[in-house]
């Protein structure tokens, strides 16, 4: 089968892969790029496992073709502590209020969770709500998560008035 | 399966592509064709991308509002002329989501999806299609008799209601964005105390979205008060169909139906 090929940037590194036509960009990211951080859950939308930052936006990427983003920027989770860096403040209150379990959906979450704290430093529970109702937790009951981020949220106010 | 994802120079092109090969299927956000391909679906070979083609814009000439196809559910509310709809775009999904699924892609949201398209249907909105004839425009509520077009739609226009005439919910069970029980919006203005030109429409309750005539016309000429949404709820089901899915049955639909419309007439703007 002919390969296309495909670049783009992830996690500030730009990537260069010949791929199959059509491969799903949640694909290349595992298989290619072996950034395996990016779950495939549903493979429909509905589960938020595959989520990453396209642009700055987050978007499914089981629902996208990589050619598709042809020349974007994307992020993933490994792109938020790089190379031994200190865990990103979200990812550090996950780990402390027992926000993950199986883990499985946790790669979405942060991502869901860090994208809403990068636009509103003072979320109330709705907001924490929102922004992670497209992903699904089966194992915590969310209930540690939302604390998570909210706690997230209260250490990454304290940093930047200090 | 290979795959092949094509970009085009122009929806002209797009169409011609679309007519020649049965296979082809324009990409909108990817929530609704991708999750066919990713489900198996072998009789989608070719994915027509419109990124770049302009189709992601929203325009505001006075009082009327031209949404392009691409415009996302994200894109919405982050429009203060469009701020009014933030409800219904806000309901559908979540942030990733949201920031995928387009206007153009929710006309063809399988039930009991296509929230906004009910939005749309009461404001009067109209399709912009592009087909191999040329371009037209279709009235929503045409439109929704006969989805199975090759043609494209290109954006979707409305007159901007008057402030607080328009109202929307959504019934869920899976908070806060679950797929709909049901929906209903509402253009209800107000001359000299009495509707005027109220239009109403239906989400899930019946295979497309739908306008409640018999609730228009209930509504029409009164002023909206108690006698009036009684009057309304006892007529909300007529011509109702709506079907039995995970969400809910098609008995409890018809039973919370007048239940939720007159809730919605009666909350005050």
């Amino acid at each position: 089968m002919a390969r296309v090929p495909v670049t783009f940037t992830v996690n500030g590194d730009e990537q260069a892969e010949f791929i199959a036509p059509g491969a799903l960009l949640a694909d290349v990211l595992r298989d290619k790029l072996g950034l395996t951080a990016t779950k495939i859950g549903c493979a429909q939308g509905t589960c938020g496992a595959c989520t990453v930052l396209v642009d700055g936006e987050l978007k499914l990427s089981c629902l996208i073709p990589a050619e598709r983003v042809e020349g974007a920027s994307i992020e993933t989770l490994e792109g938020l502590a790089k190379n031994g860096a200190p865990l990103h403040p979200v990812q550090a209150a996950f780990a402390e209020n027992f926000a993950a379990q199986c883990g499985f959906c946790t790669s979405g979450m942060i991502l869901a969770a860090k994208t809403l704290l990068d636009r509103n430093q003072e979320p109330d529970r709705a907001a924490v709500v929102d922004a992670i109702s497209g992903n699904i937790c089966r194992c915590t009951g969310y209930e540690p998560i939302i604390a998570a981020i909210l706690a997230a949220a209260a250490e990454m106010r304290g940093r930047k008035s200090a | 399966m290979p795959l092949q994802v094509v970009r085009v120079e122009s929806v002209r092109h797009a169409v011609a592509i679309l007519a020649a090969e049965g296979g082809a299927r324009f990409l909108g956000g990817g929530t609704l064709v991708m999750r066919d391909v990713n489900a198996g679906d072998t009789t989608i070979d070719t994915l027509v991308l419109p990124d770049g083609l302009g189709l992601d814009r929203i325009a505001i000439d006075g009082a009327q509002a031209t949404i392009g196809a691409s415009v996302s559910m994200a894109d919405i509310p982050r429009h203060p002329a469009l701020a009014f709809l933030k409800p219904v775009a806000g309901a559908i999904g979540g942030p990733a989501i949201r920031s995928m699924a387009t206007v153009g892609g929710n006309l063809f949201a399988p039930y009991p999806h296509g929230d906004f398209a009910v939005a749309l249907l009461a404001l009067g909105a109209a399709a912009t299609i592009e087909d191999l004839d040329g371009t037209r425009t279709v009235d929503l509520e045409d439109f929704f008799k006969n989805r199975a077009t090759r043609g494209i739609v290109r954006d979707v226009r409305f007159v901007l209601p008057p402030g607080g005439a328009f109202r929307f919910v959504k019934i869920v069970r899976r908070k806060p964005h679950g797929a709909s029980v049901l929906s209903i919006a509402a253009l209800l203005p107000v001359v000299a105390g009495k509707m005027s030109g109220a239009r109403i429409a239906y989400g899930a309750m019946a295979a497309t979205p739908m306008r409640a005539r018999s609730v228009e016309a209930a509504i029409e000429g009164q002023p909206l008060d108690k006698t009036t949404i009684a009057a309304a709820a006892r007529v909300a089901a007529d011509g109702c169909a709506p079907l039995t899915d995970p969400q809910a049955s098609d008995w409890y639909r018809l039973n919370v139906l007048p239940v939720h419309l007159a809730r919605l007439l009666a909350k005050q703007p």
